[in-house]
């Protein structure tokens, strides 16, 4: 199984040979395009450094002041009742909101917990079970100028809560 | 003989300073450790201090707002490339080919965007850079479909509800190998790193339905008010 771990090489690598042969086969002008592209990527760049700033300075300022821990804290009795590692709580809380700082603490639950241990396995499924939500939000409203957020936080959110639970669930029931 | 009278009355009053300390439990050695675990204290805290001041140089909130324009121009130059192929499939009509093979299932989330819209190549290209774990190409398409949606909805201020559910899609997150994990479980030295694959595939599934159950139910209410 450990070849599946390869596989977006060898799909990246088809895609970057793929793509430019298939537009000179449609007499398409693909250095033309290609430049074109990217320097609109380039400017989409400018377009979401000021989305990324007050994110990364918000998120920063929660973790560093130690209201995440204490988040975490409050919520362990639920992780005891869900019968569930309490420091996978704070793996639950940092995945919407950091996409690095989860990554992190997720090889650090590796590491202690072994990768192959039940907190281990869960921890693994839960990092999956959803992306860094903030951050995708931020970034993909602020591409394109939008400063109105409407109800994608609050759904990322539950989306993130639903993910978590039925990480829970799953891996009880398969026994993993 | 005075001299030794005072000789002998201070050895005495030594004697009884001595014994004033042990009555208290303590000695000279007591004493000497104690004067030393003092300066330790004192330079602990000189320490603490400094270590206070050093960050108070660089507070959490501008090493957060550096590591920002990091990520930023990290992701420039995937982005730049990703953007140039996004563009050469485009123009090329694949993405089309894309979106018509992917339409009958994600067409019914995006109702109001037409057959002619040239966003829903852009989302279909997106989400099948997501589920085939390219998070580096996925996110120049996604950003490509949120600026063509811009363009045919001219929204202004506020998200329209096509962006809404693309954005809560793309954040529930959508995966079939989920190979970073997989990597990570690897170099920690598991013994079957993808044995996690079933479980997160049904654990996305659920945060992706619930995501698009609520966003649906919002998006009809936000259209009657």
């Amino acid at each position: 199984m450990r070849y599946l771990a390869s596989l977006p090489y060898y799909v990246v690598l088809s895609l970057l040979v793929g793509i430019p042969v298939y537009g000179a086969v449609r007499g398409v002008d693909v250095y033309g395009c290609f430049i074109a592209g990217a320097s609109n990527g380039l400017r989409t760049i400018l377009r979401i450094a000021p989305a990324m700033i007050a994110m990364f300075v918000a998120v920063g300022m929660f973790r560093g002041s130690g209201a995440l821990d204490a988040a975490a804290r409050a919520l362990s009795p639920v992780a005891r009742a869900l019968g569930v590692h309490p420091d996978l709580m704070i793996l639950a809380a940092l995945r919407p909101i950091s996409g690095s700082g989860a990554l992190g603490y997720l090889a650090k639950l590796l590491e202690v917990h072994g990768p192959d241990s039940a907190p281990g396995l869960l921890a693994s499924v839960i990092q999956g079970s959803a992306d860094t939500s903030l951050y995708i939000i931020a970034l993909y409203l602020g591409s394109v100028g939008i400063t109105r957020t409407r109800h994608t936080v609050p759904v990322a959110l539950l989306a993130g809560l639903a993910g978590f639970i039925a990480s829970v669930l799953v891996c009880r029931f398969t026994r993993l | 003989m005075a001299n030794r009278t005072i000789e002998v009355e201070i050895k005495a009053k030594a004697g009884q300073a001595k014994e004033a300390f042990r009555a208290f439990g303590l000695s000279l050695t007591d004493l000497k450790s104690g004067l030393d675990l003092a300066m330790g204290a004192a330079r602990t805290a000189q320490q603490a201090l400094k270590a206070v001041y050093d960050t108070a140089r660089e507070p959490m909130a501008i090493s957060s707002a550096k590591e920002a324009v990091q990520l930023c121009l990290a992701l420039a130059g995937s982005i730049g490339l990703w953007s140039g192929m996004a563009q050469i499939a485009q123009q090329s009509g694949l993405t089309a080919l894309l979106a018509s093979a992917i339409r009958p299932i994600i067409g019914p989330l995006f109702p109001e965007l037409g057959p002619r819209s040239k966003s829903m190549p852009l989302i279909a290209a997106s989400m099948a850079a997501n589920l085939l774990g390219l998070g580096a190409a996925a996110t120049p398409l996604g950003l490509a479909a949120m600026q063509q949606l811009a363009a045919e909805s001219r929204s202004g201020a506020e998200p329209t509800d096509a962006m809404c559910t693309f954005i809560i899609i793309t954040a529930s997150s959508l995966t079939l190998v989920p190979t970073t994990i997989i990597s990570l479980r690897a170099e920690t030295g598991s013994a079957d790193p993808a044995a996690v694959i079933g479980a997160t595939i049904l654990a996305t599934s659920c945060s992706t339905a619930a995501a698009v159950a609520v966003d649906f139910i919002l998006r009809k209410r936000g259209r009657r008010n």
